[in-house]
């Protein structure tokens, strides 16, 4: 072997790889920078910042108990606003999921309807639906409900359009074969194949729409929110403490009902 | 053959018909519980319908005077700077918080705490932060920059955690065997196990927190987000759907830039 | 009961030339293997008949009808006496035997009355009749994903008679399962069909499978009929015909296909088996004649709308693959 061959130095990545790991992380802090001196930030502002959080939090203990009572009424509420908007949502999701699988969709028309449901929907905000529904149906928690109804359509649409492209055409195939009309082969051929799917991802969506509708009150569209914002106005701040103590609560358990009811499905 | 003609029956996995009828009554009637404790009755369904579509014809053309457009553009250039601070902030407070809340690396006691953290980080919609942190530091972008930073730990700090709690101790052990020091053995163990999934999850996070970022304006953090509220309380639709517009937008172009960077990464 | 098939073609959007005009007559209750290479045309010409494939030119007459001229609701009640078995069986994997069997009286009950499984009780008893006759007797609550491939393609079976088929068309029903399973199959098939006095067209590339069990083989070539007859006729230079496109003897009127195409051209199955001993093909061979002949196929039936039941591919471009 050549006498160059002993000095070989070694590094971990090849050059190309080391340059884009370094580009990133330098345009990742150049857009950092950029955007701290965009916002005119300063340093004495931000010192400040854990003295006032700790003094929130101080304010807050200890929560105030004797609230709990006059908060079941809009937790119930908060509940039933996810449950009608995932349900909406699901009947509205399952056209839109036709549409937008680019094997189920009848044109090429219908199948950019079907992206560009799913994308309106997905890209607006909850709460910014709820502002929407609250000039369409008044204040309340049926301008909630609407409002998460629309914002989960776009997450359903899509995620259940996507198990639509992913299911085995020649099921399909089989039940056209025997003379079946549109609507039995979406029962017998479609149906089934993402049956698992649609129940799974209707848990979840749920589960997030607990989350979602706990925010609603704010714009004025029903639940827990509503109890939330009036707290904070008046800085009841143990009143506040117990209300997000609830919601916590609330929260751990669609989640771990959503998780073990996606795990039951197969 | 037998004579009689049988009869067949799709098995349940209720068990038995009867529970399977009452399993579906029960969602029958707890859905229809929700619909009337939210008062959708169908009379304010239909009128909300034509209002709806008096609004949407309110929407459109979408609409904007050169100020309110320049004022577009400097809140959402606003929005998106929130989001890239937040992003590295967030992340950079992350990886502290999943090593201590990695089981397999963290004593105990400060296992539980950061587990609880991270819980209530994920628990708490951005919205409801955001209302607090603005009581606490005041109106404007500081405010939503803690809040996407809350969010963006709680969200990374979990997922790192289950990676760092997955990865093969069998090679940290390696290392450790080689006689290195605890930082060494993080370095040369631990991190190359994690470091692929950390940029793909750090673009999808920042995708995220731009669509955050444009929200939070909603309770005053900053951010395109005032616009919005202070359009639809001035009944300005045009305007308004000139904002939603524009928030589409860059939603759309922060979706496909982390779309294209992770697929190019991975 | 006749199927006649004239001068049937089939373009595909990639240009490729399945079938360069097919004429062949089904009927009494013979069953009729058709054999032929990989790429020969063989699950496209099955596939144009009950339109899962639209054919670009020729007729489809069953009974006199033309199937190529219906509508939608026309094609899916001439389908109704259609039975079909497929190669990967294409059962709905997650629903039940009963349920896959009462599939194939879909095309008489209403879309609510199926949605509840509600069927009337006389198919439900034929169902039960068919399970028992291929040996399913207490299976009908099994989910079919828990099934052997055999046992699957029983299932297709009892699915296709079921609906008690005027004839009944069969693409390489054993190409998934194994030799001694597939002979099971196969006798089973005829058995079936012969006390139901059905005639059967069956696809299959196994020509020793084909020999044994059929009345009549026909050979496709490229896309053109280049042997027909009974199977006692089917001698050395037909085989070859068949599988090398090699020129046919003058006694033969079929012109002789792609008289380019040398022997031993990659399209011909397994060169190692001997045109002249009609030989099981390797797995190998095997194998490839399911993707390439189901990939032109397969490949289309992805873009067809669900929601449209006549077949046809929107104008899209397909994607997925089969």
């Amino acid at each position: 072997m050549s006498e160059a061959d002993a000095a070989r130095s070694w590094r971990r990545f090849d050059r190309r790889r080391r340059i884009g790991r370094f580009s990133a992380v330098l345009v990742a802090l150049v857009a950092f920078a950029v955007s701290w001196r965009f916002l005119d930030m300063g340093v004495t502002n931000v010192e400040t910042v854990p003295r006032e959080i700790r003094d929130l939090l101080t304010r807050m203990y200890p929560p105030d108990l004797a609230y709990a009572p006059e908060i079941v009424d809009p937790l119930v509420e908060t509940i039933h606003i996810a449950a009608l908007g995932t349900l909406g949502a699901l009947v509205l999701a399952v056209p839109v999921a036709l549409l937008a699988a680019e094997n189920t969709t009848p044109n090429a028309g219908t199948y950019w309807l079907g992206k560009l449901i799913v994308t309106v929907s997905r890209s607006v905000n909850t709460i910014v639906w709820a502002l929407i529904f609250v000039v369409v149906f008044g204040s309340g928690p049926l301008a909630g409900a609407v409002a998460i109804a629309f914002r989960s359509v776009g997450f359903l649409g899509k995620l259940l359009g996507e198990e639509i492209e992913e299911i085995d055409f020649g099921q399909v195939e089989a039940v056209r074969a025997a003379g079946a009309s549109s609507t039995q082969v979406l029962l017998y051929g479609v149906l089934p194949q993402v049956k698992p799917a649609l129940v799974g991802l209707s848990v979840y969506r749920w589960d997030i729409n607990v989350r979602d509708s706990t925010i609603l009150g704010f714009v004025g569209a029903g639940g827990i929110g509503v109890q939330l914002f009036r707290a904070v106005n008046a800085f009841a701040w143990q009143s506040v403490a117990t209300i997000l103590i609830v919601i916590l609560g609330v929260v751990l358990v669609s989640e771990g009902v959503s998780a073990s009811a996606r795990r039951m499905t197969r | 053959m037998a004579t009689e003609e049988r009869t067949w029956r799709r098995p349940t996995a209720f068990g038995r018909r009867e529970f399977k009828w009452a399993g579906y009554l029960a969602v029958v009637g707890f859905f229809l519980w929700s619909a009337w404790g939210i008062g959708a009755d169908p009379a304010r369904i239909a009128s909300g319908f034509g209002r709806g579509l008096t609004l949407l014809g309110d929407f459109f053309p979408p609409d904007a005077t050169p100020r309110q457009a320049r004022r577009i553009v400097d809140k959402m250039v606003e929005s998106v700077a929130m989001a890239m601070i937040s992003t590295v902030t967030g992340i950079a407070l992350s990886v502290p918080v999943a090593f201590m809340a990695a089981e397999n690396l963290s004593p105990r006691p400060l296992y539980y705490l950061n587990r609880g953290f991270i819980s209530l980080s994920r628990a708490l919609n951005a919205i409801i932060v955001a209302i607090l942190v603005v009581k606490a530091v005041g109106l404007g972008p500081l405010a939503g920059i803690i809040t996407i930073t809350f969010k963006t730990v709680g969200f990374f700090a979990k997922l790192l955690a289950e990676d760092l709690e997955d990865i093969d101790m069998g090679s940290v052990d390696a290392v450790r065997a080689t006689g290195a020091s605890p930082v060494q053995t993080l370095a040369y163990g631990v991190v190359p196990q994690i470091i692929p999934r950390f940029a793909g999850l750090s673009v999808y996070r920042w995708d995220i927190n731009i669509r955050t970022s444009t929200v939070v304006g909603i309770v005053g953090a900053g951010g395109i987000g005032s616009v919005l509220l202070t359009a639809f309380n001035r009944y300005s639709y045009q305007y308004v759907s000139a904002i939603l517009v524009a928030i589409i937008a860059v939603v759309l172009v922060a979706e496909g830039v982390s779309a294209v960077v992770r697929r190019r990464y991975q | 009961m006749t199927l006649d098939v004239t001068d049937l073609r089939k373009t595909y959007e990639s240009g490729d030339e399945a079938l360069k005009g097919v004429d062949l007559s089904v009927g009494g209750s013979e069953t009729t293997a058709m054999i032929g290479p990989s790429g020969a045309g063989k699950s496209t010409f099955i596939r144009c008949i009950n339109r899962l494939t639209e054919p670009t030119a020729g007729t489809v007459e069953l009974d006199g009808t033309d199937l190529t001229a219906l509508d939608d609701d026309g094609l899916r009640a001439a389908r109704r006496d259609i039975g079909m078995i497929f190669q990967e069986y294409n059962l709905v994997e997650r629903l039940t035997v009963m349920e896959n069997v009462l599939t194939g009286r879909l095309g008489y009950v209403s879309a609510w009355r199926a949605f509840r499984r509600n069927f009337p009780p006389e198919d439900v008893e034929r169902a039960y009749e068919i399970l028992e006759r291929v040996g399913l007797g207490d299976m009908e609550n099994k989910r079919v994903d828990e099934l052997s491939g055999g046992q699957r393609q029983r299932v297709g079976i009892a699915r296709a008679v079921v609906q008690q088929p005027k004839i009944l068309l069969v693409d390489e029903p054993t190409s998934s399962l194994d030799p001694e399973t597939s002979n099971t199959v196969m006798r089973l098939l005829t058995e079936i069909a012969a006390e139901r006095e059905v005639p059967v067209l069956i696809n299959i590339h196994e020509v020793d499978l084909a020999v044994e069990h059929a009345d009549r083989i026909v050979g496709l070539h490229d896309g053109e009929v280049v042997f027909e007859g009974l199977t006692s006729e089917l001698d050395e230079g037909a085989l070859d015909r068949v599988y090398r496109g090699g020129d046919p003897p003058a006694s033969r009127d079929a012109t002789a296909p792609g008289g380019s195409t040398a022997p031993g051209d990659s399209t011909a199955p397994g060169d190692s088996t001997a045109p002249g001993s009609p030989s099981r093909n390797g797995s190998d061979s095997t194998a490839a004649d399911g993707t390439a002949d189901d990939g032109s196929a397969g490949d289309r039936a992805v873009g067809n709308g669900v929601v449209s039941a006549d077949g046809r591919a929107p104008d899209r471009s397909t994607s997925g693959g089969s």
